[in-house]
């Protein structure tokens, strides 16, 4: 790649297209946090093992620090800042602070994404399907027995509610 | 020292009624007191192993700049009755920023929903030590803050009976408002502000706390966290979240090696990639580290993305130094030589030898535990911009004022010029105790003329070059007698030292390395010497949650367990025999000098205490019940931080040498529980970064350099890894009038001890070296 080898780009961030003027392989994770200063989506390692930086990209769990953002054109991407307006997600938050889950807080927002989208897609998750969904995000204040707890809790009112 | 008359404060040395002139916000008001320029060391861990001098303080006294308990600093109350309290304890996880803030609520008789948290920046003169490490902020800051709280009332109460003409006695603050119930009578807080203000603090005898009964926060555990509706929405500001208009970000290229130099750098392709500013070389400094940055050449750009990527197309030549062979399983080596011959005595009772020459059994073990990185989810990075002379600085610090200190000092700057702002931190563990990343922020800040500048690390940064939690060796001989019993006990610890980090390395632990669970080893045995044998630093170590009750708990509470077997004993009963009846041990008769920081007589080690948690946890464990082939409970006990805790560890291993943890129990005796649910979650975390150091944690070096970069390599665990249940047994709390132990690290040392005595209990297999990782596997 070469010197002003890049155009604009535009992305769908939260329901809103932003012109990104960022080289086109630049990770998603900091045209979110540097070029639009949407700060929930956080830095933890770069190659896309800790979940730290964990999206929603068409509806799945997508990892911001590793997409550059050519690959996310086209695509509706949300954010940690957004998923209050979805309703599952606004569930996972108030059941977050119900269990009080947060230590430090800097994992949650991935974590919550990494949640959020495990219940819409499976409203009914067992042990190994909350392990299988949420091993990819790492809480190093330790505080994943909370959290698998507050995702019992929303799967049980999901339950409830037809 | 002699104070302007009308800006008197209360301080720990200052018992006079002060007359202060307030304005309505006063505690904006600036107030200098003389610039205590805190020298770099920690003057309680370095203390000299020699009986304290007459006249040493203890606990927050003893803490550079000890405690404030002057409403006017920590509290405001605006005209719509919002109370602002000023938390000046660095928040990382433990809930400082809720729980301290909630003490002066209560005595304040503020209603929680109408307080903000306002966090302090760094300013110890003003209010008091800042430094948020060695689990000391609930300890040392609960009855200042008490005091904060319940002042404030009396200058609320004091201003409605005057207003009302009553005496002051009729009146009584409740949740906002103060009520004159003979006539009826209320006002709130918001309309007695101004008033309340222009009152004198009342003098501290005067000061009248609650009882204990009428506390509605205190104790309840009922309020979450402060932060909590920003964190969930993604809107909590962390350091690494720092915006400023026309900021550049920055990434550095450090030296490999530790102590190594930069010998040239190419920056031509560096500076081609889009958005790269300007390349910049950082100065080392000579040994000791101390919070000195590394130096290297550093990468400013427009974005953190770009920085990143000029800092990859650098060509960089560097000199290893001194520390260039440092090889792990070499220094291992050198480690145990060290621990086969004698070494220092740091304690000797009794006749050691002659006990094990005639013991009728005798036992030997050694223990090996890596380094560790603190590796926080959020990495160092801090914010600089010089404006006029005047240094700002945001960054997530476990240590404001040495960030202050240390920026001054290297901007020759007066302290006075530099101001921190404490952010949010995303996880600590001690690394964030080490302000270098800050001093780095503000360099780059200069070199661009004052700009704001963010300094980033990222993962490999931060693993690479940390402040490592140290390697040791722990060998441990025991004699026993006929009955079992052990008579005889050699405990040889030999392990780098953080006072490397400070000073000429005397490759010897200090003081306070050695009163973690090493010379005050509290076991009624007779015969009993511990030694410290010499071990060289070849990087910097600094200290990781609980510090080095790390390996010394690893170590004693595993041999107690081989011990046990060796004598055919239950394990519970054999460390009970060991901790000896109840009874209290004053700290300096054990030639533990330290003690965390506090005082012999307000903590002495209370074996009581110590058998009461191991009891209680066995209990609650079910310790003796039968359990399927490949499963099994440990058991350990571990006393740190003045704090008792005991664990028993449930494992399943499978037939493969697969482990899991189905269990952890946790019985905790930390004396009154201000916050009994961030203690739990404390607590919680605490099991598992225990496990997480147990079965994965290794930083390890080759050449002189760390191994491993991120977290393929150094690995956490993660929540399939993780024990399926926690149970966190909080003993009855006593009387708030008991002295307060710590609660954000005493969790951890237990952890690894009793997770391999379960898998002995499990497979027979004894694990002596962390971390356990494959050493179970079959296939």
């Amino acid at each position: 790649m070469t010197e002003g080898d890049y155009r604009m780009t535009t992305l769908n961030i939260n329901g809103n297209n932003h012109l990104i003027d960022l080289p086109v392989d630049t990770p998603l994770l900091w045209a979110l946090r540097d070029a639009l200063g949407l700060t929930g989506t956080k830095f933890g390692c770069g190659i896309s093992i800790c979940g730290a930086c964990t999206v929603h990209i068409d509806g799945e769990v997508a990892r911001a620090c590793v997409i550059p953002i050519s690959a996310a054109v086209g695509k509706k991407v949300v954010t940690i800042e957004a998923i209050e307006q979805d309703a599952t997600g606004q569930q996972v938050q108030q059941s977050w602070l119900a269990h009080g889950v947060p230590q430090c807080g800097y994992c949650q927002a991935g974590q919550i994404m990494a949640a959020t989208a495990l219940l819409k897609h499976n409203a009914k998750p067992s042990d190994a399907d909350i392990d299988k969904a949420m091993s990819g995000n790492i809480c190093r204040c330790g505080t994943y027995p909370r959290i698998r707890a507050a995702i019992k809790q929303v799967a049980e009112s999901l339950e409830i509610k037809p | 020292m002699n104070k302007p008359f009308d800006s008197a404060e209360l301080s720990a040395d200052d018992d006079s009624l002060s007359i202060i002139n307030v304005s309505r916000r006063s505690f904006l008001k600036e107030m200098v007191l003389g610039g205590f320029v805190l020298a770099a060391g920690f003057p309680e861990l370095l203390r000299a192993d020699e009986v304290a001098p007459v006249g040493t303080k203890y606990g927050a006294d003893g803490m550079p700049h000890g405690w404030v308990d002057n409403p006017l600093v920590f509290v405001a109350i605006a005209d719509d009755g919002t109370v602002s309290i000023v938390c000046h304890r660095s928040e990382m996880g433990q809930g400082v920023r809720t729980s301290l803030p909630m003490v002066v609520a209560d005595e304040l008789e503020a209603n929680w929903l109408h307080v903000r948290v306002e966090q302090a920046p760094g300013d110890e003169a003003r209010f008091g030590n800042q430094d948020t490490d060695g689990s000391r902020s609930m300890r040392h800051h609960f009855m200042p803050m008490r005091r904060v709280g319940a002042a404030a009332r009396q200058m609320l109460e004091a201003a409605a009976a005057t207003q009302w003409q009553v005496p002051v006695a009729e009146v009584r603050a409740e949740q906002h408002r103060v009520l004159h119930p003979a006539t009826g009578r209320s006002l709130g807080y918001g309309d007695l502000a101004q008033a309340a203000a222009k009152l004198s603090v009342p003098a501290r005898e005067s000061v009248r706390l609650k009882n204990s009964a009428d506390f509605r926060y205190i104790g309840k555990g009922q309020l979450g966290i402060y932060d909590g509706r920003d964190i969930v929405r993604g809107l909590g500001q962390y350091g690494i979240d720092t915006r400023l208009k026309d900021m550049l970000y920055a990434v550095v290229a450090r030296p490999p090696v530790f102590a190594g130099k930069l010998l040239r750098y190419d920056a031509k392709q560096a500076l081609k990639v889009p958005g790269v500013i300007k390349v910049v070389e950082l100065p080392s400094t000579p040994p000791p580290a101390a919070f000195n940055p590394l130096g290297g050449v550093a990468v400013i750009a427009s974005n953190t993305w770009a920085a990143i990527q000029g800092r990859k197309a650098l060509k960089l030549e560097w000199e290893k130094g001194p520390h260039g062979n440092y090889d792990s399983i070499a220094y291992k080596t050198e480690l145990e030589t060290a621990a086969r011959q004698p070494g220092k005595v740091l304690r000797n009772e009794g006749d050691v030898d002659a006990a094990l020459a005639g013991a009728a059994q005798r036992v030997t073990a050694e223990y090996y535990a890596p380094h560790l990185a603190q590796a926080p989810m959020e990495p160092p990075a801090a914010t600089a911009r010089i404006v006029n002379g005047h240094c700002e600085v945001w960054a997530c610090t476990q240590a404001p004022q040495l960030s202050r200190d240390q920026v001054a000092k290297w901007l020759k700057l007066p302290v006075e010029n530099v101001t921190v702002h404490v952010t949010l931190l995303g996880g600590g563990f001690g690394r964030k105790s080490k302000p270098d990343y800050v001093v780095e922020a503000a360099l780059l800040s200069a070199a661009m003329n004052g700009k704001p500048v963010k300094l980033t690390w990222t993962r490999e940064d931060d693993l690479q070059h940390s402040y490592f939690h140290t390697v040791s060796l722990e060998r441990l001989e025991a004699g026993l007698d006929d009955q079992g019993k052990a008579i005889a006990w050699l405990h040889r610890t030999v392990a780098p030292s953080i006072s490397s980090s400070f000073g000429p390395d005397s490759k010897h632990q200090m003081p306070g390395e050695q009163g973690m669970g090493v010379i005050n080893n509290p076991f009624a045995i007779a015969n009993l010497r511990i030694e410290n044998p010499e071990a060289e630093a070849h990087t910097r170590i600094g200290w990781f949650r609980s510090v080095s009750n790390i390996p010394h708990a690893f170590a004693i509470q595993s041999f107690v367990a081989e011990l046990a077997a060796a004598a055919g004993r239950d394990h519970k009963e054999f460390l009970l025999e060991l901790m000896g009846p109840p009874r209290k041990i004053d700290p300096r008769t054990l030639g533990d000098n330290w003690n965390h920081g506090e005082s012999p007589e307000l903590y002495p080690i209370d074996i009581g205490r110590l058998r009461r948690v191991t009891e209680t946890v066995a209990q609650k464990a079910g310790w003796g019940r039968q359990l399927p082939k490949g499963c099994g409970l440990g058991l350990a006990a571990h006393y740190s931080f003045v704090t008792y805790i005991a664990v028993v560890v449930e494992v399943a291993v499978s037939e493969a040498g697969v482990l899991s943890i189905p269990r952890i129990d946790i019985a905790v005796d930390c004396g009154p529980q201000v916050n009994p649910e961030r203690i739990r979650s404390q607590l919680e975390g605490a099991c598992i970064m225990g496990v997480s150091l147990a079965t994965l944690g290794e930083i390890s070096f080759k050449d002189g350099a760390v191994v491993q970069d991120n977290f393929h390599s150094y690995q956490l665990t993660r929540i399939d890894d993780s024990p399926r249940e926690i149970h966190v047994h909080l003993l009855p709390a006593p009387t708030y009038d008991t002295p307060l132990g710590g609660v954000g690290e005493p969790g951890v040392p237990p952890i690894a001890p009793a997770l391999c005595n379960a898998i002995f209990a499990a497979t027979g297999q004894r694990i002596r070296q962390l971390p356990i990782r494959d050493q179970l596997r079959k296939d």
